[in-house]
């Protein structure tokens, strides 16, 4: 009985925390501890309407040990930008090329509450990406223009080769004035790399132009007098005090180290979100209740003590949520709902198994512990499959599959536990009941007496 | 027993469905979804009336965005399939959706996905497949390590696997029907729903096939025959009522979940119903066939 009493008390105090978390379910959330007020389900983008983009990061231009470094300092900068932005909780990560994803560096980024699809992509292209050209050699053909009244001309303007100088060289950019005519014109001071290769270039194109690109356009195309050994140059154009402050911010605030375009973009509108979390809460309410009916009525007094078990399977599940936490999407909704239909197979197992020792003649205590222990091994193997499924799902999805996938198998896992220990608590403290003919009878099951 | 006795008869009721479900799909080819081959879908709703959609039509066929394919969705929506759309296309897209502002909408749901990042997914669902499968069979084989007579035990992995696919390829046949009707797609939950189904419809098979190893080593029933239906009278209920749970979840969610997941939980549910189908009256049919077949040699 106390062990009865211990698990009740447990299952409601891990109950009470899922309550007691949510913003919308209190009213005075404000005042709540810290504990509560940290732990809301997190949603997924599907789910709090937002936008995900998936960019194409060009590590052509870096050397092949050098991919990975370059591509983490690529999400620094990414997030940096965001997050100045001031949007809550974005997600941006790498995703290396390999095996499974594919032959692409590519940058996931994830904007919770941001559906303005420009806004947030304008945000990101933002960030400048600074480069540094040299005279193309003389005998590369020109191109090809065509006007806007359909003529055909050559294109005079000299052509500019990539070398390997970046703004991922840059060490700080800053403002300064011409002493002499008062123009702004922004400071560039390189790292040590940066350094030589800005030497190097210089050294090799002492006469010839030398173009600063930012964000594939031209902004400064100077005239190399000699070679620069300090790492030091200045871009100097035709821009206003507030323009040149602007561009040292951005500079600062870092230049991408690698060009990246846009593959694709999902966009979810805070309505539709809204509908599928709504939508998702029915079904699994409503996919509970008519499970606890059909246990009750067909499974009585046991089953009452699977609906119990179910209960603090659901409330342990929705505590993991917040607290691992999982980022809750509309599959791993579906994942969840589905696993509370596995998780009350195991108790079918046990009652299946109780029924045929109470037939063969036990008593009602010797039929619950063998029910028990002779279910174990059939418990284990329909679950096994199951967990292979999810953890390869999990391994290979996207984000949508992995959320499924994780639903799915830690409510395989957890439903083991709850059915194997707490449903047996419950049934071997009721054992106490006796062996009369109605306690037989709330053993039982079905239209069996 | 009585499952046993009309065996050829539940044999055959499978055969033809999985025959059914094989020609449903060579007459109409899965529609395969922007998941996997790129595209955009983008999903509007007007905030007071729609403009006709012959209209929008005839404005599309003068934009530069390759083919268009209009659908009204509920009362004041369109959703709107193209070729995979850049920032400025995806403007000009919403601003022809509002005839120049005229009506005012709001973007419900908006996806473009690139054709590479479609390759990868389908790279990503190939190998999933694979692996899913490969994990399977490893654990039918292991499930079914130890020698048994009369029948040895690999043919029972091998109606496990027979009886697995049956599972997947009667969903997948009436999924295609319903993407012929409906505007059901081939898209990443797809896939998933189909390996969910492996996972979840094996189990049962093998706990019936251990029922009936069980039974064969404390000697019940007089035949390979009378052991096999008699395994299957005392497990058909609990194989029934387990799924049976996971039917009414997955129910409940095609009626009253999200609309995302909706032909998700109709393809798993179906893969239930024909997972415990397959798991009573296919697989267990099929061993005491086989037992028949090998006794006539």
């Amino acid at each position: 009985m106390l062990s009865i009493l211990i698990v009740l008390i447990l299952g409601s105090a891990v109950g009470l925390f899922v309550f007691k978390s949510e913003p919308k379910l209190n009213s005075n959330f404000e005042n709540e501890w810290s504990i509560f007020k940290n732990s809301p389900f997190r949603l997924g983008l599907d789910l709090s309407g937002g936008s995900h983009l998936i960019y194409k990061a060009d590590v052509s231009g870096v050397k092949a040990g050098e991919v990975s470094v370059s591509m983490d300092s690529l999400r620094d900068v990414i997030e940096r930008r965001v997050n100045l932005f001031g949007v809550s909780e974005p997600i941006v990560q790498v995703q290396n090329s390999g095996f499974v994803s594919g032959e692409d560096e590519k940058l996931i980024v994830d904007l919770p509450g941001v559906t303005d699809v420009e806004k947030a992509t304008a945000m990101i292209g933002q960030t400048p990406l600074l480069e540094f050209k040299i005279e193309a050699p003389k005998d590369t053909p020109q191109n090809v223009v065509v006007g806007e009244d359909g003529k055909v001309s050559l294109d005079a303007s000299p052509q500019f080769v990539s070398t390997e100088l970046t703004g991922r060289y840059l060490k700080k950019a800053s403002l300064e004035f011409d002493q002499t005519t008062r123009e702004p014109k922004v400071s560039l001071q390189f790292d040590d790399t940066g350094t030589k290769l800005f030497a190097q270039i210089t050294k090799d194109n002492i006469g010839k132009m030398v173009a600063i690109y930012l964000d594939g356009a031209p902004i400064s195309v100077p005239v190399v007098r000699e070679e620069i050994p300090g790492g030091q140059a200045v871009i100097s154009g035709s821009f206003t005090p507030t323009e040149g402050k602007q561009l040292v911010g951005r500079l600062n605030s870092g230049a991408l180290p690698v060009p990246i375009t846009l593959l694709s973009r999902q966009t979810i509108g805070a309505t539709l979100g809204n509908d599928a979390v709504a939508a998702g809460v029915k079904a699994a309410v409503i996919g509970f209740l008519i499970i606890a009916l059909f246990f009750i009525l067909w499974y009585r007094l046991p089953g009452l003590a699977a609906v119990l078990a179910l209960c603090m399977y659901v409330a342990a599940m929705l505590a993991l949520f917040k607290l691992l936490p999982v980022t809750l999407t509309a599959a791993g909704i579906a994942g969840f709902i589905i696993s509370i239909g596995i998780a009350v197979d195991a108790n079918i197992l046990i009652f299946e198994r109780l029924k045929e020792e109470l037939h063969s003649g036990r008593t009602i205590a010797d039929a619950v512990s063998a029910g028990f222990s002779r279910a174990w091994s059939s418990i284990r193997d329909s679950n096994f499959s199951t967990i292979i499924s999810a953890i390869i799902l999990f391994w290979f999805g996207t984000p949508m599959i992995k959320g499924f996938a994780l639903t799915l198998g830690m409510g395989v896992l957890v439903s083991m536990f709850s059915a194997i220990m707490i449903s047996r608590i419950f049934l071997s403290g009721l054992v106490f009941i006796g062996e009369s003919k109605f306690a037989r009878f709330l053993f039982s099951s079905g239209f069996s007496k | 027993m009585f499952i046993i006795k009309h065996k050829k008869i539940f044999i055959a009721i499978s055969v033809i469905l999985v025959l059914l479900s094989m020609a449903a799909l060579f007459i109409f080819p899965l529609k395969i979804g922007i998941d996997f081959k790129g595209g955009a879908l983008t999903e509007v709703l007007y905030k007071t009336e729609r403009p006709a959609q012959a209209d929008l039509d005839k404005a599309f066929k003068n934009l530069d965005l390759g083919s268009v394919l209009i659908q009204p969705t509920g009362e004041l929506g369109y959703i709107v399939k193209s070729l995979d759309l850049s920032e400025a296309q995806h403007t000009l897209l919403l601003k022809t959706l509002s005839e120049d502002g005229k009506y005012q909408l709001e973007e419900k749901n908006f996806n473009s996905i690139g054709p590479s990042v479609g390759k990868e997914l389908t790279r990503k669902a190939i190998m999933a497949i694979i692996f899913v499968s490969f994990g399977i069979i490893l654990f039918i084989a292991f499930a079914f390590r130890k020698v048994s007579k009369p029948v040895s035990s690999w043919k029972y992995g091998v109606m496990a696997v027979i009886s697995l696919l049956h599972d997947v390829i009667i969903p997948i046949g009436i999924f295609t029907i319903l993407s012929h009707f409906y505007a059901a797609e081939v898209d990443t939950l797809f896939v998933v729903a189909c390996l969910t189904i492996l996972g979840l419809s094996v189990s049962d098979t093998i706990v019936i096939f251990d029922r009936i190893r069980e039974n064969l080593r404390n000697k019940l029933g007089t035949s390979f025959e009378e052991t096999v239906g008699r395994s299957l009278d005392q497990s058909y209920k609990r194989s029934i009522f387990t799924s049976l749970t996971v039917i009414m979840v997955l129910l409940s969610l095609f009626f009253f979940g999200p609309e995302s997941t909706k032909y998700f939980a109709l393809m798993l549910t179906a893969g239930m119903f024909f997972g415990t189908y397959s798991s009573i009256f296919l697989a267990s049919p099929l061993l005491v066939l086989i037992e028949e077949l090998q006794k006539k040699k």
